[in-house]
């Protein structure tokens, strides 16, 4: 069974990816910013993570580079959740090591499509 | 869940997002809060990065989770205010007090909104004039300008200006581009448009600035060229249009109307060469940094109840001026978001309820166990006394699960004050104590209305207007101060003012016009309690904020349906202070409980003063207005329980011996008793749910020995027998 990782410091988007995902067979560790992500990183095996980008305490793009400066999770599919999908925003998130990005809001069904594409 | 990520296999099922619905309301109620703190605590003139940020973060967050969940109208107008908090969070725009203000008001606007979500009646509100006011602010101009960038009134909202890349051909004639910018010219609002050089044969090149959608673009465009030789593609500056790089339909040219999820393997666009242009230092975003510093957690403000905190002070001054500055940052919370737990308010009743239940069984297996021969029994005599401790702390455990610090209370006032200063013309300063002081979060619901009320009061009635102030030599903002603090058992909240004081002249004045009987001896204590009367406002200008005289009484009756009580305070010309005593939880009480015949009622331990067994010569009659008795020189009226309540009296030879003073918002009464039974604590069950509201009773309670026992409303009885 694949993990994931899913950082929102919006509970109500946590709860409902993590549901989403858990329905589609998914093991969902959930984390509330970057800061939290990282660290449960350590010690779960997690096939995916997926971030939201504005958090406190440690954003989406700064997680993600902190997650590809480690052996660890160099190759491990990172898709950064975002509000818009302007140039600057997909530069960034290509610049910090992203895998891709996925726009809110999204269907729940659309999400499992994704993930699935994704992950290997 | 078992093995069901096979492609397809599960993608039938919908998933219900209804069930987020309650998390998502709270959880925006919540950055409300947060936001609006944070715009009132915002220092204009040197504004903190890390709290724009916030403030940026609160309605993106409100945002992203209204449009997953579908509630359109509220990520319209949180787009609206993240644009213009976005500018402020980058520096791209100064924060001023205009800025605040209206959002302020969209923070009014999104309450109501989601109000109605969860099922509140009324018309949808306005935000027409709001959003131009905002966008107008986004764009820099400090007033709303019509015709300013775009049409809002008409223009989508939800759509920021986007830029984009159009290639037209090939053409055989290349006016047809003409025509194209010439809509720009004719349509208003619908963007700009510059032509670029276009080598290719047939082909014709432009940048657009356009807040309309691809769609809506291809819409006008056909008129004069043909679809299929338009292509839309995201703007990318350097790039230069090739036959091998444009490719139209793939590229995510079109976000919204897209696919809205892309890999970055696949990205088309852009030419190697720009892509070296472009591709940053490696590590280095392109968009500023949200000033985050990750390793340095933020440090929560430590309040810790029951020390000496330091007053919070926030200026509520009617005209913000750009330099006020707020002495101290709201607190951050102290509890990690990561371990709390979201409860149901019932289901934590059904705990408290159960652990009453247990605790009245325990107490019954304690009486009867009493006589047990200790060292026959003994092991079962320790264990019940094991029990009877881990008893008591299941119960101070469960009963703090529902207590909530006042800051939760505290936090409306600076925007109301703010408001209502504004309104009428005054300056005033709002200081809080003991924020951290927790409470039951079932009085915390209704205690706020009362000290709204309170407060409001202070600040229509109390705190003089500037000039009135500075003419009676005081300083011309007037200090509201609201503290918590708890004191024994129970929990007292003051509402403090320096203003006007209340006059006494024109209390007793009003109290005989309205038939009062008052002796103009009666000590100031007294008199203040008159404003408690119903329909007493001595104000001579109703206002519409408060003073229609309906408020004191509701105040004080409310306070005591809580079980509490009001003490006033006041000296003409300095100020008044309010204070409001509550027991700390509605459930378990200290109780003392009395017989009477063979009926025990319980009294609150808290307002009972002292006993003494009655001597014939202490008790004088007056006529048929009752009886009094004497104590160290001092008269206070008798209550006969027997009477009152209708014991009955088997046996004769019994009879009320004892006086139990009794004391009930600064008024003393004897009860005649005819014994005390002991002290204990009681689990108090509601007597109105469960059978109907009694005179003189509060409440009532079930005894070790299974009999009910009635508690007795002292505030009640005390009442009466004044009169």
């Amino acid at each position: 069974m694949y993990s994931i990782l899913a950082v929102d410091d919006s509970a109500s988007m946590r709860k409902m990816v993590s549901f989403t995902l858990a329905s589609a067979g998914y093991n969902v560790v959930e984390a509330v910013d970057g800061q939290d992500a990282f660290e449960k990183a350590q010690t779960a095996n997690i096939d995916l993570v997926l971030t939201d980008q504005n958090m406190p305490r440690m954003d989406g793009l700064s997680l993600t580079r902190k997650l590809r400066d480690t052996v660890q999770f160099k190759s491990t599919p990172i898709l950064i959740l975002t509000t818009e999908s302007s140039d600057q925003m997909k530069m960034a998130g290509r610049a910090a090591g992203a895998t891709g990005w996925l726009v809110k809001p999204f269907e729940p069904n659309r999400l499992i499509e994704i993930v699935q594409k994704v992950i290997r | 869940m078992g093995e069901m990520n096979k492609e397809g296999a599960t993608l039938g099922q919908a998933i219900d997002l209804s069930q987020f619905y309650q998390i998502f309301f709270e959880e925006a109620s919540e950055n409300l809060e947060r936001m609006e703190q944070l715009l009132l605590s915002l220092n204009l003139s040197q504004a903190d990065d890390e709290e724009l940020n916030a403030i940026f973060r609160c309605a993106h967050s409100i945002k992203g989770g209204a449009a997953t969940f579908g509630f359109s109208d509220v990520a319209e107008l949180t787009h609206q205010m993240e644009t213009l908090l976005d500018k402020l969070r980058r520096h791209e725009l100064r924060p001023t007090s205009t800025m605040v203000d209206v959002l302020l008001e969209s923070s009014d606007v999104l309450k109501a909104q989601l109000a109605r979500h969860q099922g509140a009646a009324g018309d949808a509100p306005e935000t027409t004039d709001l959003v131009q006011r905002m966008v107008a602010l986004s764009q820099g101009d400090d007033v709303a300008a019509p015709d300013g960038g775009h049409d809002a009134a008409t223009a989508p909202l939800m759509v920021a200006t986007r830029s984009l890349h159009m290639s037209v051909g090939p053409l055989r004639d290349r006016s047809l581009a003409d025509q194209l910018t010439a809509l720009f010219r004719e349509i208003t609002g619908l963007g700009r448009v510059q032509a670029l050089p276009d080598d290719r044969p047939g082909m014709v090149s432009f940048q657009i600035e356009t807040t309309a959608s691809d769609d809506e673009l291809m819409d006008l465009f056909s008129f004069h060229v043909p679809r299929d030789q338009i292509q839309l593609q995201v703007w990318s500056p350097g790039a230069q249009p090739s036959a091998a790089a444009v490719s139209p339909v793939a590229a995510p040219a079109a976000p919204e109307a897209d696919s809205g999820f892309g890999l970055f393997d696949a990205e088309p666009v852009l030419a190697p060469a720009v892509q070296d242009a472009l591709a940053p230092e490696a590590g280095q975003a392109v968009i500023p940094q949200t000033v985050v510093a990750p390793t340095v957690a933020p440090a929560p403000v430590a309040i810790v109840a029951g020390a000496a905190p330091e007053p919070r002070r926030l200026d509520v001054k009617a005209d913000a001026k750009a330099d006020a500055k707020a002495d101290i940052k709201p607190a951050t919370p102290v509890t990690n978001e990561a371990s709390t737990l979201r409860v149901a308010v019932d289901k934590v009743d059904q705990l408290i309820n159960l652990v009453g239940e247990l605790v009245i069984t325990q107490a019954m297996l304690a009486q009867h166990s009493q006589h047990l021969d200790p060292v026959a029994h003994q092991q079962l005599v320790a264990n019940l006394a094991d029990l009877d401790r881990n008893t008591r702390d299941l119960q101070e455990s469960v009963m703090s699960i529902r207590m909530i610090p006042m800051s939760v209370v505290f936090n409306r006032f600076p925007r109301m004050l703010r408001d209502l200063a504004n309104k009428l013309g005054k300056k005033v300063e709002f200081v809080t104590h003991g924020e951290a002081t927790e409470l039951d979060k079932g009085l915390v619901e209704k205690i706020t209305d009362p000290l709204t009320h309170l407060v409001r009061n202070s600040c229509d009635h109390g705190i003089e207007r500037p000039d009135e102030r500075v003419a009676k030599g005081k300083v011309p903002h007037g200090t509201i101060t609201l503290s918590a603090s708890h004191q024994g058992s129970s929990i007292v909240i003051e509402v403090r003012d320096d203003g006007r004081g209340l006059s006494r002249e024109k209390i007793l004045k009003k109290a005989r016009q309205q038939g009062l009987v008052v002796s103009d001896q009666a000590p100031d204590a007294e008199v203040w309690q008159l404003i408690f009367a119903p329909g007493f406002s001595t104000a001579e200008v109703v206002t519409d904020v408060s003073g229609r005289g309906v408020g004191m009484d509701v105040v004080k009756r409310n306070i005591s349906a809580l079980g509490g009580t009001v003490e006033i305070d006041s000296s003409e010309g300095y100020g008044m202070r309010v204070a409001v005593r509550l027991p700390l939880t509605l459930a378990i009480m200290d109780g003392m409980s009395v017989s009477v015949s063979d009926e025990v009622y319980i009294l609150p331990l808290s307002s009972v003063v002292e006993s003494f067994q009655i001597t014939p010569e202490s008790i004088r009659s007056i006529g048929q207005a009752g009886r009094l008795v004497e104590v160290r020189q001092e008269y206070m009226p008798v209550i006969n329980l027997e009477k009152i309540f209708s014991v009955p009296r088997f046996d004769m030879d019994k009879s009320s011996r004892i006086m139990v003073v009794v004391e009930a918002e600064g008024v003393r009464s004897a009860l005649m008793v005819d014994e005390l039974l002991g002290q204990h604590q009681v689990v108090v069950k509601n007597l109105e749910a469960n059978y109907r509201k009694v005179p003189d009773v509060s409440a009532a309670t079930i005894l070790g020995d299974g009999r009910v026992a009635l508690i007795l409303d002292v505030s009640g009885l005390v009442r009466r027998a004044r009169q």
